[in-house]
């Protein structure tokens, strides 16, 4: 689609905005920063000690998607996920897919987020990741492209449902002008896939809690909202004790049992006993009463060897594997850094490709070429030649954009689209809608709310 | 609930209170600071702030030398080494607002981040109107927290815990606000029942609210004794430490229902409040009302303790 034009699903919108008075965008967009200021719906981010509260900043202007788009890309996505499930299950099973040659064994069994604790072991109803965030790109009009999992503690749904309620306070004509799929069913969902999820020994009404690293966590805002939204408690390590391998709270009226926890924090941490021994922020005896089947978690522990990047570039193969079907959802190319033949093509081109660390997250530790000066690129030569196995590159992609506010203006801007995915032994569910992260400044490509990113409200038509 | 959601609802309830509180001593030392008697009494006056606000040796121990009129505004108000100054107290109370934000109703919780918003906007006033004004919207602040609370709060375990931290600390609040005036505000020389006297017991009305209350209670000039009726013993005077007694006993009742069970300090506040029952101001007058406070401010402290024990751990 040529620069300038609508897109089909845009029309409406458009034909509103220039109607619109011409300081409509502006003064709307003063309004929402207020609100959030008000609320507090900030995001702490680290090595940032002036202001360790900020907000994400908000675009007014929405990302829409049309429903035969949505269509597909929700079969997509439960695809991907079920496949992710399987894998797990596969890998702490019978191991299968390492067998039958479809991902070498050294990248599962040597991966740092690769549990040997779970070997063998099969959480309640074989879900290992009840809460994925499928991270997609669109490069052209083939539709979107996976552009990483995340299947351990993904964030960003407070930013959904928020951004959606900010959206209906400042623009309810435009509600009424189109149809939009609602997105707060999302948190009904996550607490029957909580509750689906609880051991068998919890009885018809398993306590369910969020826990959290605590105020200090950048997440923090999302572990306290979703908490509220499902009406459970939000505890953090030290309110949970273990006692003959069983989990409590410790509460105004006593210890009282623990049924299932939705944990926003990463296996490391979890337990000092088992993982790292330093951590202040978990529980001690958690894991000894997660193995006896006491108590579940969410996310699985070992669920982050499923959102290794150098495992994403075998999801093609995965797919087909464990679904017997072809991919909906592509990937983007991908180098493994591992294989030589791709190690000397990405050193040869590094001020033109995006390089990755395999176990990052959060746009931290990346190299983006095209953006970085000689002496950046070089100083991550060094570390790429040094340790080639943990990098994977991928071309700089021709993202696309979306219409967002600059100075008044509308301006086109990358975005990328994160739905969530939750899974029960029901199946797999997709909420309709998702986190759109958009790139605010001209030409970048760096998303991510710690790299100064911001979100606008994603809206899925019913048309 | 979660013992330490309890333990932060309690202190948020606590560090509103006391910011309100000092404020209310800043206000009043403004005032006092102007009387005509001269440098003593504006020495007295800033000295009298630091040793209501419970932080004269915190305050001798900070190197700031001599108590002047600038040192304790910024003591008091503002410094990040005084755990109780107004900044302290508003920003730890939105920390702990913060970490219970799913025990809090949307509007309370806004009162509470508003106040934090707010501390960034004033700044630290220097000129005494800006000053002033930014006292106005301290006290403004705790009217505005306790009202969401009072409005939007479901009638359970958390707000009883809110309740009970801002009712303890002011109990402790009023006892160290009478002591202070009773027993170190008059400077030496000065005649007991003169005019400055007279003006340190009106402005201690004042910083309470409760100028006006006096003259319908007693319609009588303001005098000691019965200054400190009002305060100590009189159950329509909302800072009264029998009132605050009765409240901290209505909200430690009020757990005991909900959770079906009374414990030592249910046992604790109630006899206390036994005692308010029967006592007369002549008779603590007679034993002396310095011993009768700071025996009052230990119990506080052994019935906040109680408290503690027995539910935020």
């Amino acid at each position: 689609m040529g620069a300038g034009e609508v897109r089909e699903s845009y029309r409406a919108l458009d034909r509103w905005l220039k109607a619109a008075p011409a300081d409509l965008l502006s003064s709307r967009s003063r309004q929402a920063e207020l609100f959030f200021r008000r609320m507090g719906v900030t995001f702490a981010v680290y090595g940032d000690a002036e202001s360790n509260e900020r907000l994400i900043p908000f675009d007014v202007v929405p990302r829409i998607i049309s429903s035969g788009e949505w269509a597909q890309l929700e079969r997509g996505l439960k695809q991907r996920v079920a496949a992710l499930n399987a894998f797990l299950k596969d890998i702490y099973g019978a191991q299968e897919c390492i067998r039958a040659g479809i991902i070498p064994a050294e990248i599962v069994l040597t991966n740092p987020q690769y549990r040997p604790e779970m070997q063998g072991r099969r959480p309640p109803g074989d879900v290992w990741c009840h809460i994925a965030g499928i991270d997609l790109v669109r490069t052209g009009e083939d539709g979107f492209q996976v552009l990483e999992d995340n299947a351990r503690t993904p964030s960003g749904v407070s930013y959904m449902l928020e951004n959606r309620e900010m959206m209906m306070r400042l623009f309810p004509d435009l509600f009424a002008e189109h149809r939009i799929h609602p997105v707060d069913t999302y948190t009904d969902t996550l607490l029957r896939t909580l509750q689906a999820g609880a051991p068998g020994s919890a009885g018809d009404d398993p306590r369910i809690v969020v826990l959290t690293p605590g105020p200090f966590n950048s997440a923090y805002y999302e572990h306290s909202f979703l908490a509220d939204k499902l009406g459970v408690e939000l505890v953090e390590g030290t309110d949970l004790f273990v006692n003959d391998d069983t989990v409590f709270m410790r509460t105004t009226e006593g210890p009282q049992k623990v049924d299932v926890i939705y944990r926003r924090i990463d296996d490391d941490f979890i337990d000092p006993l088992t993982f790292r021994p330093d951590s202040a922020v978990g529980v001690p005896g958690l894991m000894a009463a997660y193995l006896a089947g006491n108590v579940t978690l969410a996310n699985a522990v070992g669920t982050g060897v499923a959102d290794d990047k150098c495992v994403y570039t075998y999801m093609p193969e995965i797919v087909r594997f464990f679904t017997g079907e072809e991919p909906i959802l592509k990937n983007i190319p991908t180098w493994r850094c591992r294989e030589p033949d791709a190690l000397k093509e990405v050193l040869g081109r590094l001020e033109d490709l995006v390089v990755k660390e395999v176990g990052g997250s959060g746009g931290y530790g990346m190299l983006v070429g095209p953006a970085s000066t000689k002496a950046e690129i070089e100083a991550f030569r060094a570390k790429l030649i040094a340790n080639p196995g943990e990098f994977i590159a991928q071309p700089t992609l021709s993202l696309s954009t979306a219409p967002t506010l600059d100075d008044g203006a509308l301006q086109p801007r990358h975005v990328d689209l994160r739905p969530f995915v939750l899974t029960s032994p029901g199946g797999v569910r997709v909420t309709p809608g998702g986190l759109t992260r958009v790139a605010l400044k001209a030409g970048s490509l760096v998303v991510n709310s710690s790299q100064g990113g911001g979100t606008k409200d994603t809206w899925v038509l019913d048309d | 609930m979660l013992s330490r959601t309890a333990d932060s609802l309690y202190w948020t309830g606590r560090y509103m209170e006391r910011a309100d509180f000092v404020a209310r001593i800043l206000e009043a030392a403004l005032r006092l600071a102007t009387l005509p008697a001269g440098e003593d009494a504006a020495a007295s006056a800033w000295a009298g702030a630091l040793a209501s606000a419970g932080a004269g040796q915190a305050f001798a121990a900070s190197g700031r030398g001599k108590p002047t009129e600038a040192s304790v505004r910024d003591y008091l108000a503002f410094s990040p080494d005084n755990g109780s100054s107004i900044q302290a107290c508003l920003i730890k109370a939105r920390t702990n607002a913060r970490s219970v934000r799913t025990a809090l109703t949307v509007e309370l919780w806004e009162a509470i981040n508003g106040a934090w918003n707010g501390l960034a906007d004033f700044g630290k006033p220097g000129r005494r109107d800006d000053f002033v004004r930014f006292l106005e919207w301290v006290k403004g602040v705790s009217l505005a927290v306790e009202g969401a609370s009072s409005r939007t709060m479901l009638r359970n375990d958390a707000y009883w815990f809110l309740r009970l931290g801002a009712a303890i600390e002011r109990a402790d609040n009023t006892a160290r606000l009478l002591d202070v005036k009773y027993h170190l505000l008059l400077p030496p020389g000065e005649r007991v029942g003169g005019q400055l006297d007279y003006f340190q017991w009106t402005t201690l009305l004042r910083e309470v609210s409760a100028l006006t209350a006096y003259r319908w209670v007693y319609r009588e000039s303001v005098r000691p004794w019965l200054v400190a009726d009002l305060l100590v013993l009189n159950r329509q005077m909302p800072r009264s430490l029998a009132s605050c007694q009765g409240m901290i006993v209505s909200y430690l009742e009020r757990l005991a229902a909900d959770y079906n069970r009374r414990g030592p300090a249910q046992r604790l506040a109630s006899s206390r409040l036994t005692e308010f029952n029967e006592a007369r101001i002549e008779d603590i007058f007679q034993s002396g009302l310095h011993e009768y406070i700071q025996r009052f401010l230990k119990e506080n402290n052994a019935l906040a303790a109680a408290v503690h024990d027995q539910y935020l751990v």
